[in-house]
């Protein structure tokens, strides 16, 4: 039997919280957490955020972020505790036998300086390799990681990448200096649907060929299923469940790991277009300063009371869209027609009835709020504004509102950051209700949300339409979550409209190839999806 | 045309412009003032006709708009005037000066801006802990006292007591550079503790917010040394706000000397200026103010092209 690479035991970890109005103190975060990494292997670490992945992740390399620290327990690195260890042999091990990959890439690179340097820094630093021999060693793994110009492409800054590419960087950065261990943290979380799956295929390929040990942080099932080779559930800072991919996959014991498995169990019924309420025709549209059309000759029709999806990747114009239908943006040409009149293209000159019946819904729910007004101040404001309402009578009808986004009694005195993320959207929801619009544009609300806790918001959203009879635009990357609420779906590639039609319509073949590259790309929870979605691809994804 | 050489035009046009309205002011304000030359010259003796006299022969009453104009064109040729006072081309005089006054403020930037970054780098090192309380400490009471306060209590120290240093910093073009720099010692320690702590705070706020980015935290997990992650990665993305506070530090060596420039009896344009101003010598107060005035937007200019060439975006666009 082999020694394990990484042997944690009884892992407690703990920080210091400043909550305001209070006395800082000391919370746990982790609640002793036991684990085995063996050389060459992979283990996928997954739960919700909150559940401490990140923090079990860094521990390993003995790093705790913002006043984080190993309070109790062992981390055995090739045998030496990690945690009684001398800063001084903490700093030889991180960048040598343990490397880290960030979710974000873009804000992991040092803008100011070229990605060579950053790429071998740890490798020539820690004396493992000559610079020469680094560089060499950087070029190769930039041609297995399926970058284009591996030769000069260390040579660019950060910016000159795309965002796929720049975690490529990143992977190659963490394998450099040959480490025995990598530990990914959400790292193809932040792109594209279709660029995940490249990068997802590049880092399992050089996993394989480098015989490196993994840790696979994850909060998608799906995802960490095609990398792994054990998963351990995690929740609220303890273990839920531990086993090989296989059985967590397909016999999960615990009531949480089924819930993860079995997420999206929404129905919804498709219902049929009828007379539109909001009317998008030719619209075409460009940023003010710049010499290039975003959106092109786009039409669609939102009917009343159903759920428009818009889908595409980053850069696709979705969100351009909304900015032109809210008059943010005013377009270049083309008309919208919203309840029967014809809206004015900037916003300033709408009427208050156009701007009551027109609501928005953001992705940050945290910083779509004041976060110096209660609750109730922030769903009492529309009320006033457009009905004005006061005294009894508004704090009736915010009760009401609370008790339509299921929130209870005593929410209406706290503020924002006192709820949850998806008490935080719920809340945005409700001021959105509060002005009984005809039509909501909902951009990526369930986005920055738990599987499990957008799963509740998307439940919300579709009850609240059969009650007020509200129509969506739904904005997304997601198509998980376009199938489970869509009456109709448009998908938008390079600011066009390269699909559209009843949900049924759009999700039935014949695809055109973007439409195809697109549905195929949404991981699937199946061991193996990954190598017969890449081998049976059409096209290559934008990303790269 | 490369976005950086377009950026750099920008700030060089936009500096021209101020400068006019830079000179435009500093004659305004000189033309509201009570009195004038002719006042000064005849002082006691000043009867209305001589008044009337000597302001016909200066050109005195002539409208000021026209006078302006003159003086803009004067300037723009290379010609300064003479002094009123005592006939003499101000342009040789101001060279002379000048060349002083950069004499001094150049060593007192010398020695202040690499200072002021190497203890904003220790400070940021020793962030909360006794080395970087020590280092705001001293900074901040020294910029809390007035520059003359800070003169004299040198003097007393180093000149009068130790006898290190002269009192007053009189040089001539026959020292030596290592007498002359004796000579400078004491108006350079003042200079440099007075626009030390500006530039250290500034430093070490621009740095210590960089440290917040992810990137500084890849920068760790490769295990490098926390000095190593300061100066290698923290500092060249904090440099944009340090040039700024250094340019504006280093204007204020050239055009704020005039209280050292006086307490030193050191022949720079700051003593030139409070005679000039003394004895109501408009044309030479003109000058100064024009000159100062120049300084001050060039400098600013520099600090905006750094902070241009400081942003890897512009250097390198996709």
């Amino acid at each position: 039997m082999t020694e394990p690479l990484l042997k944690v035991r009884g892992l407690k970890i703990g920080a210091t919280v400043y909550p305001p109005g209070e006395k800082p103190h000391d919370i746990e975060i982790v609640h002793g957490v036991d684990f085995d990494v063996d050389p060459g292997k992979v283990l996928g670490l997954i739960g919700e955020s909150g559940a401490g992945k990140s923090t079990i992740g860094l521990a390993s390399m003995a790093y705790g972020r913002g006043g984080v620290t190993l309070t109790g327990g062992t981390v055995e690195v090739n045998g030496r505790d990690v945690r009684k260890a001398a800063l001084r042999d903490i700093r030889r091990l991180r960048g040598a036998e343990v490397t880290y990959v960030s979710q974000s890439a873009a804000a992991s690179f040092n803008p100011a300086k070229q990605i060579m340097e950053q790429v071998i820094e740890a490798a020539v630093g820690q004396g493992k390799f000559s610079k020469a021999d680094a560089q060499k060693r950087a070029v190769e793994l930039f041609k297995k990681l399926g970058l284009p110009d591996p030769e000069t492409i260390g040579n660019r800054y950060p910016h000159q990448v795309s965002g796929g590419q720049l975690q490529r960087c990143m992977t190659a950065l963490a394998l450099c200096p040959e480490p025995d261990l990598v530990v990914f943290d959400e790292p193809t979380t932040a792109l594209d649907v279709t660029t995940q799956i490249d990068v997802l295929k590049a880092i399992k390929d050089a996993i394989r060929d480098t015989g490196v040990a993994a840790l696979y942080i994850t909060h998608d099932l799906a995802v960490v299923a095609q990398v792994s080779d054990h998963i351990m559930v995690l929740r609220h800072g303890e273990m839920v469940e531990y086993g090989t991919t296989d059985q967590i996959i397909n016999a999960p014991l615990e009531e949480y790991t089924q819930a993860l498995v079995s997420v999206r169990s929404i129905r919804h019924e498709e219902k049929q277009p009828t007379e539109p309420v909001l009317r998008v025709e030719n619209i075409t549209a460009r940023y003010k300063g710049t010499h290039f059309d975003v959106l092109h000759n786009v039409s669609v029709d939102v009917s009343p009371g159903q759920t428009l999806a818009v889908v595409g990747e980053s850069g696709s114009g979705k969100s351009t869209l909304a900015r032109v239908i809210t008059g943010l943006l005013p377009p270049r040409d083309g008309t919208i027609t919203f309840a029967g009149r014809t809206l004015t293209p900037d916003q300033p000159a709408r009427s208050r009835e156009d701007l009551r019946e027109l609501q928005m819904i953001y992705q940050m729910a945290d910083t779509a709020m004041n976060p110096r007004q209660t609750v109730g101040t922030i769903i009492g404001r529309p009320l006033e504004f457009y009905f004005g309402l006061k005294g009894a009578e508004k704090q009736k009808r915010i009760q009401e509102l609370l008790d339509e986004i299921e929130l209870g009694t005593g929410f209406q005195d706290r503020y924002p950051a006192e709820l949850s993320g998806g008490q935080k959207q719920r809340v945005c929801i409700a001021r959105a209700l509060a002005a009984k619009p005809k039509l909501i544009i909902c951009d990526e609300v369930t986005s920055a949300l738990d599987p499990l806790v957008a799963d509740g918001i998307l439940k919300l959203l579709l009850e609240l339409q059969k009650v007020e009879d509200v129509a969506y635009l739904f904005i997304t990357h997601d198509l998980a979550t376009v199938k489970a609420i869509a009456d109709s779906i448009a998908v938008m590639y390079q600011g066009r409209v390269q699909r559209y039609g009843t949900k049924s319509e759009v999700l039935s073949p014949p695809f055109d190839d973007y439409t195809d590259l697109l549905l195929s790309s949404v991981p699937e929870m199946k061991l193996g999806w990954l190598e017969d979605v890449i081998a049976n691809r059409k096209m290559e994804s934008a990303g790269n | 045309m490369h976005p950086i050489l377009k950026l750099t035009l920008q700030r060089l046009g936009l500096g021209v412009l101020l400068l006019f309205a830079a000179s435009a002011l500093i004659f305004g304000l000189t033309e509201i003032l009570p009195g004038d030359a002719a006042q000064a010259i005849l002082g006691q003796a000043a009867t209305p006709e001589s008044l009337a006299n000597l302001r016909e022969e200066m050109g005195l009453n002539r409208p000021a708009l026209t006078r302006y104009v003159e003086w803009l064109g004067g300037i723009l040729t290379g010609d300064l005037g003479n002094a009123l006072t005592n006939k003499l081309p101000i342009a040789d005089q101001i060279a002379k000066r000048m060349s002083a006054t950069l004499f001094l403020a150049f060593w007192a930037a010398i020695i202040s801006v690499p200072l002021a970054i190497l203890l904003g780098l220790v400070a940021v090192r020793y962030q909360n802990r006794w080395p970087d309380k020590l280092i705001s400490g001293i900074t901040l009471a020294s910029i809390s006292l007035p520059e003359f306060m800070i003169a004299y209590i040198l003097v007393f120290f180093f000149a009068v007591q130790l006898f290190w240093a002269p009192s007053f910093a009189s040089i001539s073009p026959g020292m030596s550079l290592l007498e002359q720099l004796h000579a400078i010692s004491l108006p350079v320690a003042v200079l440099t503790l007075v626009v030390l702590a500006h530039m250290m705070r500034m430093t070490r706020a621009a740095i210590l917010n960089v440290m917040q980015s992810a990137y500084i935290e890849t920068a760790e997990l490769k295990g490098l040394t926390t000095f190593t992650v300061i100066y290698r990665h923290a500092f060249p993305n904090a440099i944009a706000p340090i040039v700024n506070v250094v340019m504006i530090n280093l204007a204020y060596l050239v055009v704020g000397v005039v209280v050292v420039e006086v307490v030193f009896a050191y022949p720079g344009m700051g003593q030139y200026l409070v005679d000039a101003v003394v004895k109501r010598d408009v044309p030479v107060v003109l000058a100064c103010g024009v000159i100062f005035a120049a300084v001050y937007i060039i400098l600013n200019i520099v600090a905006d092209v750094v902070s241009i060439l400081a942003n890897p975006r512009l250097r390198h666009p996709k």
